[in-house]
């Protein structure tokens, strides 16, 4: 495995009498793009304002490069951070916010400029060099901040909700250009988001968070397919979970019914949850499907039709491109290779 | 209606500007009378120059709002970023404080500071006028400083200290920069404030140190002489000088913000 970077030991965090972060335990790897994700409220942004050093935590060690830091105060950190609203400042133009930190190192002019200049083709803004902050759109500043925190070479980037102000089109485009900098850095990025689809589409490692704790750790695919508990399922991907029983390799019960599988190593009765995800259920005439049901809401998304079928005491979720109507009886089909076994965990 | 519509802006600014204008009328006026005009004359301002006790007591009333205005907008800035620093009761209860100050009778203050001023046993004259001046000063600074704090972006100090600049550069080098027009505002209102300030500096003077005010007061007992007229004419004239000046930086500042944004 990769090189550690950053290391929290049973870090606790406490705001006033309230339990913020309980105890969490997280490893970063070099070269990592990490994705802290969670609703608000869960911890994630203060875990990052800890890693940044703007906090500081009531227990526990944060370690960087196997060296406790605890005490070493943010100007001193090898860490940049791109903020939320972006903190760029407002009295300097792009050029100067850039060149904040470089000035502080005590470059000399030629390789400020130079550095700028770099810094600045990486995030496509040549030629805005002398422009004032506020005449640059959200992008832009996006950009700027994204700017002047790499432009330090920082070993890890520390990123705080920074798409979370942009419009929908130019926040895909900017997860995409992130990933490909922080490739092209080849640094540790620590990305910290409540939108799901955000971090699947970015990470290498997804830490998914709730009420101060870590819930999951894995990779995008892992915690989509085997999200471990049921706040990991809802909060990922809105999968249906249900409690069923394994029989034999390749064939599992559930909802009152064995179906066909490409899982095997359970034990023969084993009790398992099973993950279906919408997008799975195939809705067939009544008569064809291997499950019956009728549909009680449809909700539509834009690409898809998002619609509930209540089959015997289970509500399915069922993503389709065509609409069945209100109180229609449809069946179901859920093809072996949907259906994903997984170990029962208690939540 | 019509009429009213078209004046009534410039009324009002009649009655406000008339009475200055009067005095720098009279200022000119060869007759001693108050009420009669009697020719043009330069006579007062070459009595006025030569009026020793006059300029001196223009002399202190300048030295004292720029050394009063200087030391309160050190002051009181420090005090504002101290006050923006805390949280809570803490904070509300240091707005307060200075708030109160500012809304206590001029006669209140002074009469303190002259007890205060006993009992310390800190003699009367230019020094403790200028204590009197810096400290009344002092909360208009902080009121001026504290709400362009406010509208700082909290997150800017942070990262300051991000791109590794110590707490004290991050102060100076991205704090200070904006609230600039803050601290030049309260600097502005202290100036001001302690030009025009009578009740307290007649309280807390002493050994025939005077400033304008308490010499004209203490003139106007024996009927206001033209010189008078001639001292505020010229001190109206400086203001007014000062403010042009002022317009104009601030005028050129926000253009070459303009030209920075195109």
């Amino acid at each position: 495995m990769a090189e550690e970077i950053i290391r929290l030991v049973n870090i606790a965090k406490e705001f006033h009498g309230v339990q913020v972060l309980d105890h969490i335990n997280l490893q970063i790897f070099r070269n990592e793009f990490v994705t802290l994700l969670g609703p608000s409220g869960c911890g994630k942004t203060t875990t990052l304002r800890i890693i940044g050093g703007f906090e500081s935590p009531s227990s526990g060690d944060l370690l960087f490069e196997g060296e406790r830091i605890n005490e070493v105060p943010s100007f001193k950190r090898r860490v940049n951070t791109v903020f939320q609203n972006y903190a760029l400042f407002p009295h300097l133009n792009v050029f100067e916010n850039i060149a904040f930190g470089l000035r502080i190192s005590k470059l000399n002019n030629k390789q400020i400029a130079r550095k700028v200049t770099e810094a600045l083709e990486l995030v496509n803004l040549r030629g805005y060099e002398k422009r004032g902050i506020h005449s640059l759109s959200g992008g832009q500043q996006q950009r700027v901040a994204i700017a002047r925190a790499v432009v330090n070479e920082p070993e890890v980037l520390l990123l705080d909700e920074p798409l979370a102000a942009l419009d929908l089109k130019l926040r895909k485009e900017m997860q995409i250009e992130l990933k490909n900098i922080q490739k092209r850095l080849g640094i540790t990025f620590i990305f910290v988001t409540h939108d799901q689809e955000e971090a699947l589409t970015m990470s290498d490692t997804i830490v998914v968070m709730k009420d101060g704790r870590i819930q999951q750790i894995g990779q995008p695919i892992d915690i989509y397919n085997e999200p471990k508990n049921m706040f990991v399922a809802d909060f990922i991907g809105a999968s249906t979970i249900l409690p069923g029983r394994f029989i034999q390799d390749f064939h599992v019960f559930f909802a009152d019914r064995a179906f066909d599988c490409v899982d095997k190593g359970f034990a023969p009765q084993e009790e398992v949850d099973v993950v279906i995800r919408p997008e799975d259920v195939k809705l067939v005439a009544p008569e064809d499907g291997m499950l019956q049901g009728v549909v009680t809401s449809v909700v539509f998304k834009g690409v898809h039709y998002e619609m509930l079928v209540e089959s015997g005491d289970i509500v399915w979720k069922v993503h389709s491109t065509l609409m069945e109507p209100v109180g229609s009886n449809v069946g179901m089909v859920i093809l072996p290779n949907d259906i994903h076994v997984m170990k029962k965990v208690a939540s | 209606m019509r009429f009213l519509k078209k004046s009534y802006l410039g009324l009002i600014f009649l009655f406000l500007y008339a009475p200055i204008l009067i005095l720098i009328i009279f200022s000119f006026n060869a007759s001693k009378s108050r009420g009669a005009w009697g020719g043009f004359t330069l006579d007062w301002y070459r009595q006025l120059f030569q009026d020793d006790a006059l300029l001196t007591s223009l002399y202190n009333t300048i030295v004292i709002a720029i050394v009063a205005s200087i030391v309160a907008t050190l002051l009181g800035t420090i005090a504002a970023i101290g006050i923006y620093r805390m949280k809570g009761f803490r904070k509300s209860f240091m707005i307060n404080l200075t708030y109160l100050p500012i809304l206590n009778p001029d006669i209140v203050t002074a009469i303190s500071f002259m007890l205060l001023l006993i009992y310390l046993k800190i003699p009367r004259g230019m020094l403790s006028l200028l204590l009197a001046h810096i400290t009344f000063c002092l909360p208009f600074v902080i009121i001026s400083v504290l709400p362009k704090l406010r509208q700082l972006d909290p997150q800017i100090y942070d990262a300051a200290l991000d791109l590794g600049a110590t707490p004290k550069r991050a102060y100076f080098s991205v704090i200070l920069p904006q609230i600039l027009p803050g601290i030049f505002a309260g600097f502005l209102l202290a100036f001001t404030m302690s030009i025009d300030d009578f009740v307290i500096s007649y309280f807390t003077t002493g050994n025939g140190v005077s400033n304008l005010s308490i010499s004209i007061y203490s003139m106007a007992r024996r009927g206001i002489n033209p010189k008078i007229n001639a001292v505020l004419t010229i001190l109206f004239v400086g203001i007014l000088a000062l403010m042009f000046f002022i317009n104009r930086r601030v005028n050129t500042n926000s253009s070459k913000k303009e030209r920075g944004n195109v």
